[in-house]
């Protein structure tokens, strides 16, 4: 491994700025399938510090930063994608006085919605999905989860011109800081955004950079998938976030225990993919990876293999293939009102990825998968 | 003169669990000062404040209590890092998984209710609502400084803020009963440009959620002649049956029912009529679920009301209200204790007017 080590002492770093920029970009609402209001964002960060933006058919934000050092040939073509949609609510049907039904976009827990404040449509218009007040209800009642047909949302008794059928809504969830820990929602995959959005700012000029802000990953992982098309990388690096359950479990064999099923732990770094229900990670990427980590002191964990999926799922499929592996930061409470995560986290996973891609050269890609 | 909004929004903001209402105590305080001539607080820490009347000594006295006491959680247990949790008051388990809330730690900790995952529940918990002894509460912090700052029995509180909603709609938690406080705060100013008879004593009772302690207790200790619950009831939304709720934007609702005197809620609703103020009779067949509860048998009993203003999603953190209900509640209520003069005790039978 060929390394600057000048260059990685002085290696860029999450500091207040970038947290600014995570708030914003978490504070903004882009369900999937209308993801303006972070590309708006995006196109602002990236365009001074690109040789080239383009916004493709479907909305992704296709960015190529081109490398300076060694020749064309013999830099990589990398991609990293990062997700600008989220999970939500589309506004279905006015029912006059401000009520209106609603339908989830992505995958969300019915029983996260309940009693929960919203914003609605470009402008944020406030709203709340309410609930029959536990006094008229049985308890009975109390033990079946409330369906999504027995919520609305309500803007108050009156109808506003700014609310209508086919608006998106979120969670209204401000981003806060709590002690070690950031709170938000939308942290998948805003952590991506933000984390491309600096390593285009500091490019490795090793590599030929090519950023892809997806949309519709939420629903398919539809943006990638053509995005990896034009870009025809040579490999492919999904930026996500990942869920952690360490949390403590009411089953366990003996006191001691621990729970099995964590997925990821926070406190425990950048979270490398080996499997998971769309992508077998390339071993290779795999390898540079931990490798970087180890070399530079990076805390990291392996995400536990099993279900779920990123933007790799698609890039691997891409054309004739696409050397793939995902890196996330980890959170706990993904695809609810409020996620929780640790900033050494996020500070870690930049700093793997930043050591990560100044120390790729061709010689990774050069074995036999 | 207190500004409605701004006061309910402080309201709003302030924790104050049944049994320890201290700190909202201490927000109604200052806005009743300058509106009553006394202010005094029970053993069991409801605020008492008093607008002397014009009538010649000894002035009968009428007794407007709205209970100040929110609802929220308990802390039992810390298990890794998180807290278990039991309810203050009434919560349905299935609005919490989610919600911001904050932990009165040795420090104010902001935290969010969590669902955990269903393979790290106990079979019986993973499928449909998770019960509330299933919950947990994460405060973004290790477990080390949980264990510093965090005891059993320390409270949480909701911590949504309120939310400004069309037509002068306002959601938040503790809507319940702080919209009732506004509205008496609202009342005692209209009082200060009305001549009335009577002495009013206001009170902003303490664990109704709970117990009713603090109505009751407050209704001995001072011995009105006549009580009056303020109190919210349930707003007609989606779900909710037709004939037990109650429009929002539309008025207050009159009670009526064992907890209720008849001959007192002809008299609310004869002012009601003559003003021209919307309102709307509830049928209260049994416990009222108010104060009026506890006031009706206080001592020697007394003549009790309820009045109470519709609320949307009660007992969850975004409960809606319409602010002109609050406005029309407070001049009801001003309008009445206008209206009473010295030999109204002597003309109030048990038969109710229509």
């Amino acid at each position: 491994m060929s390394t600057d080590s000048t260059k990685i002492n002085n290696q860029p770093k999450i500091g207040a700025t970038q947290i600014r920029l995570l708030k914003q970009l978490c504070n903004a609402c882009a369900v999937s399938g209308d993801e303006g209001e972070v590309r708006t964002i995006v196109l602002e960060e990236v365009r001074a510090h690109a040789d080239d933006v383009q916004v493709d058919a479907l909305g992704n934000v296709l960015v190529t930063k081109v490398g300076r050092s060694s020749s064309r040939k013999k830099r990589l073509r990398v991609m990293l994608a990062a997700h600008m949609d989220e999970v939500g609510f589309m506004i279905t049907s006015d029912e006059g006085n401000g009520i209106f039904r609603f339908e989830t976009v992505g995958g969300l827990d019915v029983r996260q919605l309940v009693g929960k404040p919203v914003w609605i449509g470009h402008d944020h218009i406030p709203g709340v999905i309410g609930a029959k007040p536990i006094h008229l209800t049985t308890a009975n009642e109390r033990k079946r989860t409330i369906e999504i047909d027995s919520l609305r949302i309500d803007i108050g008794i009156e109808a506003n011109p700014k609310v209508k059928i086919g608006d998106r809504a979120t969670f209204a969830t401000a981003f806060a800081r709590m002690g070690p820990s950031i709170r938000a929602k939308a942290l998948d995959d805003r952590f991506g955004v933000t984390t491309l959005i600096e390593l285009i700012k500091h490019a490795p000029e090793n590599i030929d950079l090519l950023a892809a802000f997806t949309v519709q990953e939420e629903v398919g992982l539809r943006g990638a998938q053509v995005a990896a098309h034009a870009f025809n990388p040579d490999l492919g690096i999904a930026l996500d976030s990942t869920p952690a359950y360490d949390l403590p479990s009411w089953e366990r064999d003996h006191e001691t225990e621990e729970n099995a099923n964590y997925n990821t732990h926070l406190d425990s770094g950048p979270a490398i993919y080996l499997a998971d229900s769309a992508t077998l990670a390339d071993p290779r990427l795999v390898r540079h990876l931990v490798e970087a980590a180890e070399t530079a002191k990076i805390p990291f964990q392996f995400r536990q293999p099993g279900g779920g999926g990123t933007d790799a799922g698609a890039i691997h499929r891409a054309r004739a293939g696409v050397p793939s592996v995902s890196v996330s930061t980890p959170s706990r409470y993904l695809h609810t009102a409020a996620g929780i995560a640790r900033l050494s986290d996020w500070k870690n996973t930049f700093a793997l990825l930043y050591i990560a891609l100044s120390t790729l050269t061709s010689n990774v890609l050069s074995s036999e998968r | 003169m207190t500004e409605l909004i701004t006061f309910l929004n402080s309201l709003l903001t302030s924790p104050g669990l049944s049994g320890h209402e201290g700190p909202i105590r201490e927000l109604i305080e200052p806005a009743w000062r300058p509106v009553t001539d006394e202010i005094s607080i029970s053993r069991l820490g409801s605020l008492h404040g008093l607008k002397k009347g014009s009538a010649p000594e000894p002035r009968p006295t009428i007794l407007i209590a709205a209970h100040m006491d929110a609802i929220g959680l308990m802390v039992t247990s810390i298990a890794d890092g998180f807290l278990r949790v039991t309810e203050v008051g009434g919560l349905d388990a299935r609005v919490l998984p989610g919600q911001l809330v904050t932990v009165h730690g040795r420090q104010d900790l902001p935290g969010v209710i969590v669902q955990p995952p269903a393979h790290l529940l106990p079979e019986g918990a993973r499928k449909g609502p998770v019960p509330l002894n299933n919950l947990l509460v994460d405060t973004g912090l290790r477990p080390q400084r949980v264990k510093n700052l965090v005891r059993t029995g320390d409270l949480i509180s909701f911590a949504q803020e309120p939310i400004q909603l069309q037509a002068d709609t306002l959601a938040g938690h503790s809507l319940d009963n702080r919209a009732s406080v506004a509205a008496l705060t609202l009342c005692l100013d209209e009082l200060q440009k009305r001549n009335h008879a009577w002495d009013v004593w206001a009170v902003a009772t303490a664990q109704e959620e709970e117990t009713l302690g603090g109505a009751r207790t407050s209704a001995f200790q001072l011995r009105p002649q006549l009580a009056v619950a303020v109190d919210v009831t349930w707003g007609k939304s989606t779900g909710t049956p037709d004939h037990k709720t109650f429009p929002l934007g539309k008025g207050p609702t009159l009670g009526l029912g064992p907890n209720i005197h008849p001959g007192l809620h002809s008299s609310f609703k004869e002012v009601a009529d003559n003003l021209e103020i919307p309102y709307a009779i509830e049928v209260m067949p049994r416990h009222s679920g108010t104060d009026a509860y506890s006031l009706q048998v206080a001592a020697e009993g007394i003549p009790t009301m309820v009045v109470s203003i519709p609320l949307r999603y009660m007992h969850t953190p975004v409960e809606v209200v319409a602010l002109k209900d609050i406005r029309r509640t407070a001049h009801l209520l001003s309008e009445f204790i206008a209206h009473l003069d010295s030999d109204y005790m002597e003309k109030l039978t048990l038969e109710e007017q229509t």
